[in-house]
């Protein structure tokens, strides 16, 4: 039904050709064009499969020494500022800027030129065409044509030649601006791209200006080399941690494997950071309030809230919420040994940030206290959620403050650790959940400590303790034995001593371990059987003994709550060696400080792509919904009298609706000039 | 189609007059707008202003240029208004009343848009085996009627979004359950004008299996994964930019979609063609697959520039740049450039047939991938539209 715009039928004579597509005299080009939007595209798909940016050490763990230094060589962690990708970049703007200087100047003339040269040969070549002989004079046919096309919102230029009169008539000439303005906007976004990228920075590090800072120093440790002095850099984009009630005026520019300090003309004070939540638990809001300290420019600090999507512009500079964390809160913790150490548990005290150094029976750690969150919001195990349970705000639960840390020991290895400091309500019992993994790819694996009845660790802790003490135990099994009615046999109070120490050592995996040694295959199952029956025997006679020392009266039944606390703490101390840390440490109290990640961008190029954005939309949408449309009509006195008429046009784009316009036009024509209406 | 183009173009000419009744839908649309202006003004900021007053002149204009866009949005509207009355002020009202339980509720609107558009499927091709029309008018009608359903399931959703609460509350385009949804509707949406543009239901089959491959997709997702629960929106996503971007994009999605199935459509009828075989007639003809696939991928180029753009303005003002290179904003370049290119081939080589339609069924993909596998497989800063 349409008709393509290529196929406007023979296209031979040389005004013609010009009629068409501009670009289609220059393949060469286009081609070019074709396959450099291609190969940046391919390109692109690089940097989305490879993660950008991550610090070094995270590559070579992936992929290996070998294919890090292949990926260094070609730039593919940081690949969109990889001077090969940035080239292909360039050479689209080069390509696409030839392009605009070659086809230019003919489109802006194709766009005011009328074609009063056209044959009657090439008109009659038209899809669009009528032809008529009419008896009204050339004089009376140009009056109804010029009103015809008026009519039709032509205008129109005149062409006496001599012989004949060719009338061209024109409409939706500034379609051509459609190429103009999409294909600058092309280069101008690159261009002002450019101007924002790090490319300023890169050379100026390659000219030996400045240095890239890559050691793990504070900022103001960071020699001069490394600094950026306000309005060296027209465009940046740097971040900051800010803890609550600090000041700073300065942001890291983050690059490779390093950083740069870009000081800033002002200073940047965190009053209050807050993050608000749905009662969902989901976060709502994350709000900073800041003050800014600019002397030079404000009487008094200028009061601002900063949240995501709300970014705050000064002195063109742009402020952004983007990240939160943890600004050193202040963590009280009690350090309850678990390895049978003889101290009493001790207190520490510490903050968010600080290393401190510990003497453990297992020697010198390092106890590095990461984080602290006030909340954490998480989903609960889908045994806590009811069947026909469809509120998905009951699917979440905040199990409460939490605090994580490492312990590194002297040779530099170190486990990580996460602790609750309520705990946790699971199927109907609390709780002390406390986490280790030994690297951060892996999942915390979980060690549940049973609360007692006051909502304490203590009672389980004093169970460990008295499981490490060894004559302690020897001392409770012996009077226990020496009380039943029948004697025990000394073999069997050895063996119950050494499971038990086998116990506090290696937990269940140990006494197994042990089963496996000393009997055949056939009979493990019933050895370990019976060696866990013993082993719980004596535990419960060592549970009884802590429930004493609390004051409980045990010597009839143990109520339920007490038979299911001795089930969980077999269950917790079965895996407590591999907990790791010689000691618990238990969260008492805190004194929480916030910080706000507050990314601090300038972009000095930023006006020039939107301009680029405009040019872009408007061209687009020009180029594909507006046509530039022609029309022609032909006129030469018949040799038998009256005049000849050749009416014909064509549109550059749909063709459907140029042939209604051209029907509406000959009809209006036909109209003016008598004749009859006819159909093709 | 023994159709001339005289009739074909009627009530499509831009320039021609407004009829009276073009008047009375422009009345109906302020008057609609400023009501609505009138109940929830307090709860919008000075942009979402200007957007509500672009969207009142956009839908004016689109109900004048394409008539059938008139009937449609009042049938979403009058569902839409019978939903919130039922509703009034209570969510609980779902379980209890009929109507909202069997038809209106968001829920029960997008299950009935499931069933008919899959249903429109089914008849658009046999429409096309048994040639015959009535069953071809069946199909269009079921597919107007799972669109309006699939719009109004939106609207409602709105509401009810509100009814949990006034901070909860959004324009349901937030997450990838809500965005399959737009997408069914838009790309209906964009078939439907072609259909009544060419006078030709033949394409509708081709069109309707990728609203149905969404469909399925929406039902695994409904069941399996419980995504129709209303979530309240992350920071990040709270801003008026949502209500512009993210339409935008799916009109682009949509249309490019669209040229992919035509695409499809293409390379089999001219497979059908070269093996003569007798039902190359039932499929719609070559130049018209062609002309629509290149009209639908025009389209959706200029909406996704559109979009794209929104999305950079967006960024800057969330992220604090307008470009970042994350896999999001990269694989909108990558779908930007492939359709750049094609458009190239086609408008500036003359390319047709074949290669384009292929071109086209291989950039579905490249879209498929930018719109879910990014959300799938690659972390950043879109991640929020993950599965």
């Amino acid at each position: 039904m349409t008709e393509p715009v290529t196929e406007v039928r023979p296209v031979r004579t040389a005004p013609r050709r010009s009629l068409g597509w501009l670009l289609l005299e220059f393949l060469g080009s286009m081609n070019l064009a074709i396959t450099l939007l291609v190969v940046v595209s391919i390109a692109s798909v690089i940097g989305t499969v490879l993660k950008q940016n991550e610090p070094f050490q995270n590559y070579i763990i992936k992929f290996g020494p070998f294919w890090f230094e292949v990926f260094q060589r070609l730039g593919l962690s940081d690949v969109y500022s990889a001077a090969w990708f940035v080239g292909i970049l360039a050479f689209l703007v080069v390509s696409t800027s030839v392009c605009l200087y070659r086809h230019v100047p003919g489109m802006l003339r194709e766009m005011s030129h009328y074609r009063t040269d056209v044959q009657a040969k090439s008109l009659r070549a038209f899809h669009n065409r009528a032809e008529w002989r009419v008896a009204a004079d050339r004089a009376a046919v140009l009056a109804g044509l010029g009103e015809a096309l008026k009519a039709s919102g032509f205008k129109a230029r005149l062409k006496d030649h001599g012989d004949h009169v060719v009338a061209a008539g024109m409409r939706g000439g500034f379609n051509r601006l459609g190429y103009l303005f999409t294909h600058l906007a092309i280069v101008v976004i690159c261009l002002g791209g450019l101007f924002d990228g790090n490319l300023l920075l890169k050379w100026r590090e390659w000219r030996g200006d400045i240095r890239l800072e890559t050691r793990d120093v504070a900022a103001r440790d960071v020699p001069p080399e490394s600094r950026l002095a306000p309005g060296t850099t027209p465009s940046f984009r740097g971040n900051i941690m800010l803890p609550e009630g600090s000041a700073s005026n300065f942001a890291f520019l983050r690059l490779r494997d390093g950083f740069f300090v870009q000081e800033l003309p002002f200073a940047l004070e965190l009053k209050k950071f807050r993050v608000d939540y749905y009662p969902t638990g989901q976060p709502k809001d994350f709000v900073s309030q800041v003050l800014v300290h600019d002397s030079g420019h404000l009487d008094k600090p200028l009061e601002a809230t900063i949240r995501v999507n709300h970014p705050l512009v000064y002195r063109g500079y742009a402020i952004y919420q983007s990240d939160f964390g943890d600004g050193g809160s202040k963590l009280r913790l009690r350090a309850w040994p678990l390895a049978g150490q003889k101290a009493e548990a001790p207190v520490i005290e510490g903050s968010v940030g600080q290393k401190l150094g510990l003497k453990t029976p297992q020697g010198e750690l390092t106890l590095e206290l990461e984080d602290f969150r006030l909340f954490n919001i998480l989903p609960l195990p889908k045994s806590e959620v009811g069947e026909d349970e469809t509120d998905q705000a009951k699917k979440f639960r905040n199990f409460g403050p939490n605090f994580t840390f490492k312990l590194r020991d002297s040779a530099g290895q170190a486990l990580e650790y996460v602790s609750y400091m309520v705990p946790t309500q699971l199927d109907g019992r609390g709780y002390f959940l406390a986490g280790t993994r030994s690297t951060p790819a892996e999942e915390y694996s979980y060690l549940r400590i049973p609360a007692d009845p006051k909502g304490t660790p203590t009672r389980f802790l004093k169970l460990v303790a008295a499981l490490h003490d060894a004559p302690r135990v020897e001392a409770i099994l012996d009077a226990n034995a020496a009380q039943g009615t029948q004697p025990v046999p000394a073999e069997v109070r050895e063996v119950r001593k050494r499971l038990v120490g086998l116990f506090a050592k290696g937990g269940a995996d140990a006494v197994i371990a042990r089963a496996k040694e000393v009997v055949p295959a056939e009979r493990l199952q019933e050895a370990t059987g019976l060696y866990l029956e013993i082993l719980r025997g004596s535990l419960a006679e060592l549970y009884l003994q802590v429930l004493r020392d609390e004051g409980l009266v045990v010597e009839s039944q143990l109520g339920e709550a007490e038979q299911r606390f001795f089930e969980d703490a077999l269950n917790a101390l079965a895996v407590l060696p591999n907990y790791g840390s010689p000691f618990y440490l238990q969260l008492e109290n805190f004194e929480q400080v916030q910080a706000s990640g507050l990314q601090i961008a300038k972009a000095g190029g930023q006006n020039i792509v939107y301009l680029g954005f405009a040019l872009l939309i408007v061209g687009v949408f020009v180029m594909f919904y507006t046509s530039h449309r022609r029309v022609w009509a032909w006129i030469a006195d018949d040799a038998g009298g009256g005049t000849r008429v050749i009416l014909a046009g064509t549109g550059n784009r749909h063709q459907q609706q140029f042939d209604r316009e051209f029907a509406a036009l000959r009809a209006r024509l036909a109209q003016r000039l008598g004749i009859p209406s006819e159909h093709e | 189609m023994a159709v001339t183009r005289e009739q074909v173009f009627e009530g499509f000419e831009p320039g021609s007059r407004r009829t009276p009744l073009d008047w009375v839908w422009a009345a109906l649309v302020l008057l609609g707008s400023a009501y609505a202006y009138h109940l929830y003004s307090p709860y919008m900021d000075v942009y979402e202003v200007v957007i509500q007053a672009g969207a009142t002149l956009g839908l004016i204009v689109w109900g004048w240029y394409w008539k059938p866009a008139q009937p449609f949005s009042l049938a979403v509207t009058a569902l839409s208004v019978l939903a919130m009355w039922r509703y009034g002020d209570a969510l609980a009202a779902a379980q209890s009343d009929f109507l909202l339980k069997y038809l209106v509720a968001s829920q029960q609107a997008f299950m009935w848009m499931s069933a008919l558009y899959v249903g429109a499927t089914v008849a658009y091709f046999a429409a096309m085996f048994a040639r015959s029309a009535f069953v071809g008018r069946t199909a269009t009608a079921l597919t107007w009627a799972a669109t309006v359903m699939g719009l109004t399931g939106m609207m409602v959703r709105w509401r009810e979004s509100y009814l949990m609460g006034s901070d909860i509350g959004h324009i349901p385009v937030s997450n990838l359950y809500e965005v399959f949804i737009l997408f069914s509707v838009i790309t209906a949406l964009l078939y439907l004008y072609y259909e009544g543009r060419h006078r030709t239901r033949a394409m509708g089959g081709f069109v309707l299996l990728v609203i149905s491959a969404a469909v399925g997709f929406l039902l695994w997702y409904t069941f399996d994964r419980e995504a129709y629960h209303i979530q309240p929106l992350i920071p990040a996503l709270q801003s008026y930019w949502m209500k512009i971007h993210v339409p935008t994009n799916f009109i682009g999605y949509g249309g490019f979609a669209l040229a992919a199935m035509l695409g499809l459509a293409w390379l089999i009828r001219a497979r059908l063609d070269a093996s003569g075989s007798r039902f190359a007639q039932a499929l719609p003809g070559l130049e018209v697959l062609d002309d629509v696939m290149y009209k639908a991928i025009a389209l959706g180029f200029a909406f996704f520039t559109v979009a794209t753009v929104l999305g950079a303005l967006w960024a800057a003002e969330a992220w604090g740049g307008y470009w970042s290179w994350d896999p999001k904003e990269t694989w909108a370049l990558i779908v930007w450039l492939n359709y750049a290119a094609w458009l190239h081939l086609r408008l500036g080589k003359g390319w047709r047939g074949k290669p384009m339609a292929w071109w086209a069924v291989i950039g579905l993909f490249v879209t498929t991938f930018a719109f879910l596998g990014v959300n799938m497989f690659l972390s950043g800063l879109h991640s929020y539209g993950g599965l």
